[in-house]
Protein backbone atom coordinates (compact mmCIF):
# COMPACT_ATOMS: atom_id res chain seq x y z
CA UNK A 1 0.00 0.00 0.00
CA UNK A 2 1.51 3.54 -1.26
CA UNK A 3 0.48 6.46 0.82
CA UNK A 4 -1.96 8.60 -1.43
CA UNK A 5 -0.70 12.12 -2.31
CA UNK A 6 -1.11 14.90 -0.27
CA UNK A 7 -2.01 12.71 3.02
CA UNK A 8 -0.98 14.23 6.02
CA UNK A 9 2.86 12.77 7.23
CA UNK A 10 3.28 12.82 11.33
CA UNK A 11 5.05 15.91 11.18
CA UNK A 12 2.12 18.02 9.66
CA UNK A 13 -0.06 16.75 12.73
CA UNK A 14 -1.29 19.92 14.92
CA UNK A 15 1.15 20.45 17.89
CA UNK A 16 -0.55 18.88 20.82
CA UNK A 17 -1.99 21.15 22.86
CA UNK A 18 -0.61 21.04 26.25
CA UNK A 19 -3.51 21.33 29.16
CA UNK A 20 -3.01 24.57 31.11
CA UNK A 21 -2.49 24.93 35.08
CA UNK A 22 -5.97 25.85 35.92
CA UNK A 23 -6.96 26.58 39.41
CA UNK A 24 -8.87 23.28 39.07
CA UNK A 25 -6.11 21.12 38.02
CA UNK A 26 -3.59 22.47 40.83
CA UNK A 27 -6.59 22.25 43.24
CA UNK A 28 -6.69 18.36 41.67
CA UNK A 29 -3.37 17.38 41.83
CA UNK A 30 -3.39 18.57 45.22
CA UNK A 31 -6.27 17.03 46.80
CA UNK A 32 -4.93 13.23 45.10
CA UNK A 33 -1.28 13.63 46.77
CA UNK A 34 -3.16 14.53 49.99
CA UNK A 35 -5.01 10.90 49.46
CA UNK A 36 -1.78 9.64 48.48
CA UNK A 37 -0.11 10.83 51.71
CA UNK A 38 -2.98 9.47 53.50
CA UNK A 39 -2.98 5.94 52.18
CA UNK A 40 1.13 5.84 52.80
CA UNK A 41 0.87 6.79 56.20
CA UNK A 42 -1.51 4.04 56.86
CA UNK A 43 0.08 1.95 55.36
CA UNK A 44 3.19 2.75 57.11
CA UNK A 45 1.51 2.72 60.38
CA UNK A 46 0.54 -0.69 59.63
CA UNK A 47 3.78 -1.76 58.87
CA UNK A 48 5.51 -0.08 61.90
CA UNK A 49 2.92 -1.37 64.46
CA UNK A 50 3.21 -4.93 63.17
CA UNK A 51 2.78 -6.88 65.66
CA UNK A 52 3.14 -10.94 65.51
CA UNK A 53 1.92 -11.77 68.96
CA UNK A 54 -1.04 -9.68 68.62
CA UNK A 55 -1.88 -11.00 65.46
CA UNK A 56 -1.69 -14.62 66.24
CA UNK A 57 -4.11 -14.10 69.35
CA UNK A 58 -6.67 -11.61 67.30
CA UNK A 59 -6.53 -13.40 63.86
CA UNK A 60 -8.67 -16.05 64.86
CA UNK A 61 -11.41 -14.20 66.62
CA UNK A 62 -11.30 -11.81 63.62
CA UNK A 63 -12.20 -14.47 61.06
CA UNK A 64 -14.62 -16.07 63.22
CA UNK A 65 -16.11 -12.52 63.32
CA UNK A 66 -16.15 -12.31 59.53
CA UNK A 67 -17.93 -15.49 59.22
CA UNK A 68 -20.44 -14.39 61.63
CA UNK A 69 -20.90 -11.07 59.67
CA UNK A 70 -20.82 -13.27 56.56
CA UNK A 71 -23.48 -15.77 57.39
CA UNK A 72 -25.70 -13.23 58.96
CA UNK A 73 -25.59 -10.96 55.80
CA UNK A 74 -26.45 -13.90 53.46
CA UNK A 75 -28.59 -16.04 55.26
CA UNK A 76 -30.92 -12.23 56.40
CA UNK A 77 -30.43 -11.40 52.40
CA UNK A 78 -31.98 -14.49 51.15
CA UNK A 79 -35.00 -14.46 53.84
CA UNK A 80 -35.70 -10.84 52.85
CA UNK A 81 -36.14 -11.65 49.42
CA UNK A 82 -38.49 -14.33 49.85
CA UNK A 83 -40.42 -12.40 52.34
CA UNK A 84 -39.77 -9.38 49.97
CA UNK A 85 -41.97 -11.01 47.42
CA UNK A 86 -44.86 -11.11 49.13
CA UNK A 87 -44.65 -7.76 50.56
CA UNK A 88 -43.85 -6.19 47.51
CA UNK A 89 -47.17 -8.26 45.78
CA UNK A 90 -49.07 -6.32 48.60
CA UNK A 91 -47.74 -3.20 47.93
CA UNK A 92 -49.14 -3.45 44.24
CA UNK A 93 -52.24 -4.94 44.76
CA UNK A 94 -55.57 -3.48 44.33
CA UNK A 95 -57.04 -4.49 47.05
CA UNK A 96 -56.72 -2.03 50.23
CA UNK A 97 -56.50 -4.08 52.85
CA UNK A 98 -53.13 -5.53 51.58
CA UNK A 99 -51.93 -2.98 50.14
CA UNK A 100 -52.33 -1.04 53.68
CA UNK A 101 -50.95 -3.84 55.54
CA UNK A 102 -47.79 -4.03 53.49
CA UNK A 103 -47.52 0.17 53.48
CA UNK A 104 -47.44 0.07 57.23
CA UNK A 105 -44.96 -3.11 57.06
CA UNK A 106 -42.28 -0.90 54.95
CA UNK A 107 -43.47 2.67 56.82
CA UNK A 108 -42.26 0.57 59.89
CA UNK A 109 -38.96 -1.19 58.86
CA UNK A 110 -37.48 1.89 56.88
CA UNK A 111 -38.71 4.31 58.78
CA UNK A 112 -36.57 2.93 62.13
CA UNK A 113 -33.43 2.40 63.03
CA UNK A 114 -32.27 -1.22 62.54
CA UNK A 115 -30.26 -0.93 66.25
CA UNK A 116 -33.69 -0.27 67.97
CA UNK A 117 -35.50 -3.27 65.77
CA UNK A 118 -32.97 -5.17 66.74
CA UNK A 119 -32.72 -4.70 70.75
CA UNK A 120 -36.63 -4.37 70.70
CA UNK A 121 -36.50 -8.09 69.36
CA UNK A 122 -34.10 -9.31 71.23
CA UNK A 123 -34.76 -7.63 74.75
CA UNK A 124 -38.23 -6.77 74.33
CA UNK A 125 -39.11 -9.92 73.10
CA UNK A 126 -37.35 -11.45 75.88
CA UNK A 127 -39.64 -9.64 78.63
CA UNK A 128 -42.95 -12.01 77.35
CA UNK A 129 -41.20 -15.09 78.10
CA UNK A 130 -44.03 -16.65 79.56
CA UNK A 131 -46.41 -15.85 77.05
CA UNK A 132 -43.87 -16.71 74.08
CA UNK A 133 -42.94 -20.37 76.29
CA UNK A 134 -47.21 -21.06 76.01
CA UNK A 135 -46.82 -20.25 72.56
CA UNK A 136 -43.60 -22.70 71.91
CA UNK A 137 -41.84 -19.59 70.48
CA UNK A 138 -39.16 -18.85 73.14
CA UNK A 139 -36.57 -21.48 72.06
CA UNK A 140 -36.12 -19.56 69.22
CA UNK A 141 -35.98 -16.28 70.32
CA UNK A 142 -33.77 -17.36 73.15
CA UNK A 143 -31.04 -17.63 71.49
CA UNK A 144 -29.37 -14.25 70.38
CA UNK A 145 -28.04 -15.28 66.72
CA UNK A 146 -31.79 -16.30 65.69
CA UNK A 147 -32.87 -12.92 67.40
CA UNK A 148 -30.31 -10.94 65.26
CA UNK A 149 -31.32 -12.66 61.92
CA UNK A 150 -34.99 -12.48 62.71
CA UNK A 151 -34.39 -8.47 63.21
CA UNK A 152 -32.17 -8.51 59.70
CA UNK A 153 -34.53 -10.55 57.57
CA UNK A 154 -37.45 -8.49 58.44
CA UNK A 155 -35.55 -4.76 58.00
CA UNK A 156 -34.14 -6.15 54.62
CA UNK A 157 -36.89 -7.34 53.69
CA UNK A 158 -38.80 -3.69 53.71
CA UNK A 159 -35.92 -2.51 51.29
CA UNK A 160 -36.15 -5.16 49.11
CA UNK A 161 -39.89 -5.32 48.81
CA UNK A 162 -39.55 -1.68 47.42
CA UNK A 163 -36.44 -2.16 45.00
CA UNK A 164 -38.70 -5.00 43.82
CA UNK A 165 -41.71 -3.05 43.72
CA UNK A 166 -40.07 -0.10 41.64
CA UNK A 167 -38.42 -2.51 39.48
CA UNK A 168 -41.39 -4.16 38.37
CA UNK A 169 -43.32 -0.49 37.79
CA UNK A 170 -40.38 0.46 35.60
CA UNK A 171 -41.44 -2.72 32.76
CA UNK A 172 -44.03 -0.71 30.77
CA UNK A 173 -47.26 -1.48 30.63
CA UNK A 174 -46.77 -2.70 26.62
CA UNK A 175 -45.17 -5.77 28.15
CA UNK A 176 -47.80 -7.34 30.16
CA UNK A 177 -50.14 -6.33 27.67
CA UNK A 178 -48.43 -8.10 24.80
CA UNK A 179 -48.07 -11.00 26.97
CA UNK A 180 -51.77 -11.29 27.46
CA UNK A 181 -52.01 -10.99 24.15
CA UNK A 182 -50.27 -13.74 22.80
CA UNK A 183 -51.73 -15.94 25.43
CA UNK A 184 -48.69 -16.30 27.89
CA UNK A 185 -50.01 -17.50 31.07
CA UNK A 186 -49.62 -14.77 33.75
CA UNK A 187 -47.08 -16.43 36.31
CA UNK A 188 -45.06 -16.95 33.09
CA UNK A 189 -45.02 -13.85 31.95
CA UNK A 190 -43.80 -12.67 35.17
CA UNK A 191 -40.78 -14.75 35.45
CA UNK A 192 -39.36 -15.04 31.78
CA UNK A 193 -40.81 -11.32 30.66
CA UNK A 194 -41.33 -9.01 33.34
CA UNK A 195 -38.61 -10.54 35.86
CA UNK A 196 -35.48 -10.61 33.68
CA UNK A 197 -36.12 -6.78 32.62
CA UNK A 198 -36.76 -5.53 36.58
CA UNK A 199 -33.44 -7.37 37.50
CA UNK A 200 -31.55 -5.06 35.46
CA UNK A 201 -33.46 -2.14 36.95
CA UNK A 202 -32.98 -3.73 40.45
CA UNK A 203 -29.18 -5.15 40.68
CA UNK A 204 -27.70 -1.78 41.38
CA UNK A 205 -29.88 -1.07 44.28
CA UNK A 206 -29.58 -4.78 45.68
CA UNK A 207 -25.88 -4.46 45.11
CA UNK A 208 -26.44 -1.17 47.26
CA UNK A 209 -28.83 -3.07 49.84
CA UNK A 210 -26.26 -6.14 50.80
CA UNK A 211 -23.26 -3.76 51.42
CA UNK A 212 -25.83 -1.78 53.64
CA UNK A 213 -26.64 -4.89 55.34
CA UNK A 214 -22.88 -5.73 55.83
CA UNK A 215 -22.31 -2.41 57.44
CA UNK A 216 -25.34 -2.24 59.42
CA UNK A 217 -24.39 -5.60 60.51
CA UNK A 218 -21.60 -4.25 62.50
CA UNK A 219 -24.60 -3.18 65.49
CA UNK A 220 -25.11 -7.09 66.60
CA UNK A 221 -22.96 -6.96 69.42
CA UNK A 222 -25.36 -5.36 71.50
CA UNK A 223 -27.25 -8.54 71.76
CA UNK A 224 -23.69 -10.33 72.30
CA UNK A 225 -23.53 -11.88 69.06
CA UNK A 226 -19.98 -11.04 68.37
CA UNK A 227 -19.72 -10.21 64.39
CA UNK A 228 -16.30 -8.74 63.01
CA UNK A 229 -16.90 -5.02 64.32
CA UNK A 230 -17.71 -6.54 67.77
CA UNK A 231 -14.44 -8.87 67.41
CA UNK A 232 -12.70 -5.10 67.00
CA UNK A 233 -14.06 -3.58 69.86
CA UNK A 234 -13.08 -6.48 71.68
CA UNK A 235 -9.61 -6.22 70.68
CA UNK A 236 -8.99 -2.76 70.90
CA UNK A 237 -10.54 -2.96 74.76
CA UNK A 238 -7.74 -4.92 75.33
CA UNK A 239 -4.87 -3.60 73.26
CA UNK A 240 -6.50 0.00 73.39
CA UNK A 241 -4.38 -0.33 69.72
CA UNK A 242 -5.82 1.76 67.04
CA UNK A 243 -4.64 -0.79 64.28
CA UNK A 244 -7.16 -3.16 65.66
CA UNK A 245 -9.94 -0.88 63.78
CA UNK A 246 -7.71 -0.55 60.82
CA UNK A 247 -7.82 -4.30 60.41
CA UNK A 248 -11.56 -4.00 60.83
CA UNK A 249 -12.13 -1.21 58.21
CA UNK A 250 -9.69 -3.09 55.41
CA UNK A 251 -11.52 -6.11 55.82
CA UNK A 252 -14.97 -4.65 55.40
CA UNK A 253 -13.64 -2.86 52.36
CA UNK A 254 -12.33 -6.26 51.00
CA UNK A 255 -15.55 -7.18 51.65
CA UNK A 256 -17.42 -4.64 49.64
CA UNK A 257 -14.78 -4.60 46.73
CA UNK A 258 -15.83 -8.75 46.17
CA UNK A 259 -19.50 -7.72 46.36
CA UNK A 260 -19.12 -5.18 43.88
CA UNK A 261 -16.78 -6.70 41.54
CA UNK A 262 -19.61 -10.00 41.72
CA UNK A 263 -22.29 -7.51 40.69
CA UNK A 264 -20.36 -6.31 37.92
CA UNK A 265 -20.38 -9.79 36.73
CA UNK A 266 -23.86 -10.35 37.14
CA UNK A 267 -24.71 -7.06 35.45
CA UNK A 268 -22.76 -8.67 32.47
CA UNK A 269 -24.64 -11.58 32.21
CA UNK A 270 -27.89 -10.35 32.36
CA UNK A 271 -27.24 -7.38 30.14
CA UNK A 272 -25.61 -9.26 27.05
CA UNK A 273 -28.34 -8.75 24.79
CA UNK A 274 -28.14 -5.23 25.46
CA UNK A 275 -24.26 -5.62 24.11
CA UNK A 276 -23.46 -5.12 20.46
CA UNK B 1 -5.59 50.09 55.61
CA UNK B 2 -4.09 46.37 55.64
CA UNK B 3 -2.21 47.08 58.77
CA UNK B 4 -4.44 48.59 60.72
CA UNK B 5 -7.20 45.83 60.00
CA UNK B 6 -4.29 43.56 61.63
CA UNK B 7 -3.98 45.86 64.76
CA UNK B 8 -7.80 45.54 65.01
CA UNK B 9 -8.08 41.89 64.97
CA UNK B 10 -4.48 42.04 67.44
CA UNK B 11 -5.76 43.75 70.00
CA UNK B 12 -9.60 41.92 71.02
CA UNK B 13 -7.19 38.59 70.65
CA UNK B 14 -4.63 39.77 72.95
CA UNK B 15 -7.72 41.28 75.39
CA UNK B 16 -9.29 37.70 75.32
CA UNK B 17 -6.10 35.69 75.97
CA UNK B 18 -5.32 38.20 79.14
CA UNK B 19 -8.28 37.68 80.62
CA UNK B 20 -8.34 33.34 80.06
CA UNK B 21 -5.15 33.57 81.71
CA UNK B 22 -6.32 35.49 84.08
CA UNK B 23 -9.31 32.83 84.92
CA UNK B 24 -7.39 30.53 84.63
CA UNK B 25 -4.83 31.20 87.52
CA UNK B 26 -8.13 31.69 89.87
CA UNK B 27 -8.93 28.38 89.89
CA UNK B 28 -8.47 24.96 88.10
CA UNK B 29 -10.83 23.32 85.82
CA UNK B 30 -11.44 19.46 85.61
CA UNK B 31 -13.48 17.49 83.44
CA UNK B 32 -14.72 14.46 84.46
CA UNK B 33 -15.52 11.33 82.52
CA UNK B 34 -17.56 8.57 83.75
CA UNK B 35 -20.15 6.10 82.25
CA UNK B 36 -23.59 7.45 83.85
CA UNK B 37 -24.84 3.37 83.60
CA UNK B 38 -23.46 1.71 86.85
CA UNK B 39 -25.88 1.98 89.51
CA UNK B 40 -25.20 2.48 92.29
CA UNK B 41 -21.46 4.09 91.37
CA UNK B 42 -22.30 6.62 88.41
CA UNK B 43 -25.76 6.64 86.92
CA UNK B 44 -28.12 8.73 84.88
CA UNK B 45 -31.25 9.40 87.45
CA UNK B 46 -34.81 9.74 85.18
CA UNK B 47 -34.40 13.47 84.71
CA UNK B 48 -30.70 12.93 83.36
CA UNK B 49 -28.66 14.03 86.35
CA UNK B 50 -25.50 12.24 87.42
CA UNK B 51 -25.44 10.75 90.51
CA UNK B 52 -24.03 7.84 92.73
CA UNK B 53 -20.72 7.02 94.62
CA UNK B 54 -18.45 8.06 92.01
CA UNK B 55 -20.01 11.17 91.65
CA UNK B 56 -20.13 12.51 95.31
CA UNK B 57 -16.66 11.24 95.69
CA UNK B 58 -15.74 12.99 92.62
CA UNK B 59 -17.54 16.22 93.92
CA UNK B 60 -15.43 16.12 97.03
CA UNK B 61 -12.27 15.94 95.44
CA UNK B 62 -13.31 18.95 93.05
CA UNK B 63 -13.96 20.83 96.56
CA UNK B 64 -10.98 19.59 98.53
CA UNK B 65 -8.79 20.83 95.34
CA UNK B 66 -10.88 23.97 94.82
CA UNK B 67 -11.30 23.14 91.31
CA UNK B 68 -14.19 23.18 89.22
CA UNK B 69 -15.80 20.34 87.94
CA UNK B 70 -17.38 19.13 84.79
CA UNK B 71 -18.64 15.88 84.23
CA UNK B 72 -19.08 14.45 80.95
CA UNK B 73 -20.75 11.11 80.05
CA UNK B 74 -18.73 8.58 77.46
CA UNK B 75 -19.68 5.14 76.44
CA UNK B 76 -17.24 2.45 78.87
CA UNK B 77 -15.81 0.99 75.51
CA UNK B 78 -14.37 4.25 74.78
CA UNK B 79 -13.72 6.03 77.67
CA UNK B 80 -9.62 5.48 77.49
CA UNK B 81 -9.19 7.24 74.26
CA UNK B 82 -12.03 9.77 75.10
CA UNK B 83 -9.62 10.07 77.76
CA UNK B 84 -6.57 10.54 75.53
CA UNK B 85 -7.94 12.18 73.31
CA UNK B 86 -8.79 15.00 75.72
CA UNK B 87 -12.48 14.72 76.15
CA UNK B 88 -12.09 15.46 79.92
CA UNK B 89 -8.87 14.85 82.33
CA UNK B 90 -10.12 11.85 84.41
CA UNK B 91 -11.84 8.93 85.14
CA UNK B 92 -13.84 8.52 87.64
CA UNK B 93 -15.58 5.91 87.19
CA UNK B 94 -15.51 2.64 88.79
CA UNK B 95 -12.34 1.72 86.68
CA UNK B 96 -9.72 -1.23 88.53
CA UNK B 97 -6.27 -0.23 88.49
CA UNK B 98 -4.53 -2.81 86.50
CA UNK B 99 -1.68 -3.98 84.20
CA UNK B 100 -3.66 -2.87 80.93
CA UNK B 101 -4.99 0.01 81.49
CA UNK B 102 -1.70 1.17 82.92
CA UNK B 103 0.24 0.64 79.78
CA UNK B 104 -2.13 3.42 78.44
CA UNK B 105 -3.24 5.48 81.80
CA UNK B 106 -2.12 6.74 84.74
CA UNK B 107 -3.94 5.79 87.89
CA UNK B 108 -4.69 7.44 91.52
CA UNK B 109 -4.40 5.28 94.63
CA UNK B 110 -7.34 3.66 94.95
CA UNK B 111 -10.74 4.93 96.17
CA UNK B 112 -12.58 2.02 97.12
CA UNK B 113 -12.37 -1.83 96.85
CA UNK B 114 -14.87 -4.32 96.53
CA UNK B 115 -14.94 -7.94 95.24
CA UNK B 116 -16.95 -9.47 92.30
CA UNK B 117 -19.30 -11.72 92.96
CA UNK B 118 -21.54 -14.27 91.34
CA UNK B 119 -25.71 -13.48 90.83
CA UNK B 120 -27.82 -16.22 90.13
CA UNK B 121 -31.96 -16.56 89.59
CA UNK B 122 -33.30 -17.88 93.13
CA UNK B 123 -35.20 -21.32 91.72
CA UNK B 124 -31.21 -21.87 90.38
CA UNK B 125 -29.29 -25.73 90.80
CA UNK B 126 -25.24 -23.78 90.62
CA UNK B 127 -24.10 -24.55 94.47
CA UNK B 128 -21.26 -22.45 94.47
CA UNK B 129 -18.87 -20.15 92.11
CA UNK B 130 -15.89 -22.18 90.96
CA UNK B 131 -15.41 -23.12 87.51
CA UNK B 132 -17.04 -26.84 88.17
CA UNK B 133 -19.98 -25.01 89.56
CA UNK B 134 -20.42 -22.94 86.49
CA UNK B 135 -19.33 -25.48 83.90
CA UNK B 136 -22.00 -25.75 80.66
CA UNK B 137 -23.84 -22.48 81.82
CA UNK B 138 -24.03 -19.06 80.23
CA UNK B 139 -22.56 -16.07 82.38
CA UNK B 140 -23.14 -12.55 81.44
CA UNK B 141 -20.76 -10.01 82.17
CA UNK B 142 -19.81 -6.58 81.04
CA UNK B 143 -17.79 -6.65 77.79
CA UNK B 144 -14.31 -4.68 78.35
CA UNK B 145 -14.32 -4.70 81.84
CA UNK B 146 -12.32 -6.72 84.85
CA UNK B 147 -15.00 -8.71 85.58
CA UNK B 148 -15.49 -9.96 81.56
CA UNK B 149 -11.72 -10.64 81.49
CA UNK B 150 -11.64 -12.54 84.57
CA UNK B 151 -15.08 -15.19 83.67
CA UNK B 152 -13.41 -15.12 80.20
CA UNK B 153 -10.03 -16.31 82.19
CA UNK B 154 -11.55 -18.70 84.58
CA UNK B 155 -15.33 -19.82 83.28
CA UNK B 156 -13.53 -21.57 80.31
CA UNK B 157 -16.30 -24.20 80.40
CA UNK B 158 -18.93 -21.58 80.58
CA UNK B 159 -20.58 -20.06 77.66
CA UNK B 160 -19.28 -15.95 78.24
CA UNK B 161 -21.72 -13.00 77.03
CA UNK B 162 -20.77 -10.25 77.07
CA UNK B 163 -22.99 -6.91 76.99
CA UNK B 164 -22.39 -3.35 76.37
CA UNK B 165 -23.55 -1.73 79.80
CA UNK B 166 -24.88 -3.55 83.56
CA UNK B 167 -28.01 -2.78 82.26
CA UNK B 168 -28.57 -5.57 79.34
CA UNK B 169 -27.68 -8.62 81.34
CA UNK B 170 -29.87 -7.35 83.95
CA UNK B 171 -32.36 -7.32 81.64
CA UNK B 172 -31.18 -11.22 80.74
CA UNK B 173 -31.01 -12.48 83.67
CA UNK B 174 -34.68 -11.46 84.54
CA UNK B 175 -35.58 -12.98 81.13
CA UNK B 176 -34.15 -16.38 81.69
CA UNK B 177 -31.24 -16.37 78.87
CA UNK B 178 -28.51 -16.15 81.57
CA UNK B 179 -27.94 -18.80 84.45
CA UNK B 180 -25.63 -16.04 86.18
CA UNK B 181 -23.94 -12.69 86.07
CA UNK B 182 -20.83 -11.46 87.08
CA UNK B 183 -20.26 -7.91 88.61
CA UNK B 184 -19.16 -5.89 92.12
CA UNK B 185 -20.74 -7.04 94.66
CA UNK B 186 -21.70 -3.59 95.66
CA UNK B 187 -23.75 -3.35 91.70
CA UNK B 188 -25.31 -6.95 91.75
CA UNK B 189 -26.31 -6.26 95.41
CA UNK B 190 -28.31 -2.94 94.51
CA UNK B 191 -29.91 -4.79 91.75
CA UNK B 192 -31.35 -7.25 93.86
CA UNK B 193 -33.01 -4.48 95.93
CA UNK B 194 -34.98 -3.02 93.06
CA UNK B 195 -38.20 -4.99 91.99
CA UNK B 196 -36.56 -6.18 88.73
CA UNK B 197 -33.73 -8.40 91.18
CA UNK B 198 -36.43 -9.86 92.86
CA UNK B 199 -35.78 -12.53 90.57
CA UNK B 200 -32.00 -13.23 91.59
CA UNK B 201 -30.20 -14.23 94.61
CA UNK B 202 -25.90 -13.35 95.11
CA UNK B 203 -24.91 -17.14 94.96
CA UNK B 204 -21.41 -16.08 96.23
CA UNK B 205 -18.30 -13.48 96.06
CA UNK B 206 -15.31 -14.41 94.31
CA UNK B 207 -11.47 -13.65 95.79
CA UNK B 208 -10.37 -11.05 93.18
CA UNK B 209 -7.58 -11.98 91.23
CA UNK B 210 -4.53 -9.12 91.73
CA UNK B 211 -3.40 -9.88 88.54
CA UNK B 212 -6.47 -8.78 86.79
CA UNK B 213 -7.98 -7.03 89.68
CA UNK B 214 -5.51 -5.08 90.68
CA UNK B 215 -5.30 -3.09 93.91
CA UNK B 216 -8.48 -1.85 93.73
CA UNK B 217 -10.52 1.33 92.23
CA UNK B 218 -8.69 4.06 91.05
CA UNK B 219 -8.69 7.62 89.14
CA UNK B 220 -7.55 7.39 85.71
CA UNK B 221 -5.47 10.46 83.95
CA UNK B 222 -3.70 10.92 81.34
CA UNK B 223 0.46 9.35 81.04
CA UNK B 224 2.16 12.12 82.48
CA UNK B 225 -0.18 14.26 84.35
CA UNK B 226 1.41 13.83 87.32
CA UNK B 227 0.07 17.59 88.38
CA UNK B 228 -3.54 16.62 88.53
CA UNK B 229 -2.89 13.07 90.12
CA UNK B 230 -0.92 14.55 93.25
CA UNK B 231 -3.75 16.97 93.62
CA UNK B 232 -6.19 13.66 93.45
CA UNK B 233 -3.87 11.76 95.17
CA UNK B 234 -3.76 14.73 97.79
CA UNK B 235 -7.72 14.87 98.05
CA UNK B 236 -8.44 11.67 98.47
CA UNK B 237 -6.02 11.03 101.12
CA UNK B 238 -8.08 14.48 102.96
CA UNK B 239 -11.54 12.92 102.58
CA UNK B 240 -10.63 10.00 104.18
CA UNK B 241 -8.88 12.48 107.29
CA UNK B 242 -11.55 14.66 107.27
CA UNK B 243 -14.58 12.28 107.46
CA UNK B 244 -16.18 13.34 104.02
CA UNK B 245 -15.53 10.08 102.69
CA UNK B 246 -16.88 8.32 105.65
CA UNK B 247 -19.80 10.76 105.45
CA UNK B 248 -20.30 9.62 101.31
CA UNK B 249 -19.83 5.98 102.01
CA UNK B 250 -22.80 6.26 104.65
CA UNK B 251 -24.83 8.16 102.58
CA UNK B 252 -24.96 5.09 100.10
CA UNK B 253 -23.60 1.85 101.87
CA UNK B 254 -24.56 0.17 104.51
CA UNK B 255 -20.60 -1.47 104.92
CA UNK B 256 -16.83 0.22 104.31
CA UNK B 257 -16.18 -0.18 100.43
CA UNK B 258 -12.99 1.16 100.82
CA UNK B 259 -11.08 -2.30 101.73
CA UNK B 260 -7.64 -2.15 104.02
Amino acid sequence: MTAAPGSLTPAERPPVQKAPWTHQRTLGVVLLCIWAALALAVAAFMVESWNPTLFERYAPRYMSGLWITIQLVVLSVIFGALLSIPIAYGRMSENRFLSALAYAYVYFFRGTPLLAQTFLIYYGLGSFRPELQAIGLWSFFRDAWNCALFAFTLNTAAYQAEILRGAIGSVGRGQWEAASALGIPKLLAIRKIIIPQAMIVALRPYGNEVILMIKGSAIVAIITVFDLMGETRRAYSQTFDFQTYIWAALIYLALVELLRNLIDLIEKRITRHLKR
Amino acid sequence: MRISRRVALALPAAFLAFTLGAANAQGMKVKIGTEGAYPPFNNLTSDGKLEGFDIDIARALCEEMKAECEFVTQDWDGIIPALQAGKFDAIIASMSINEDRKKEVDFTDKYYNTPPAIVVPKDSDIKGVTKEDLAGKTIGAQGSTTHSTYAEKTFTDSDVKLYPTSEEYKLDIINGRLDAVIDDVVVLDEFLKTDDGACCKIAGTLTPIEEIYGPGIGIAVRKGDNDLREKLNAAIKAIRENGKYKEINEKHFSFDVYGD
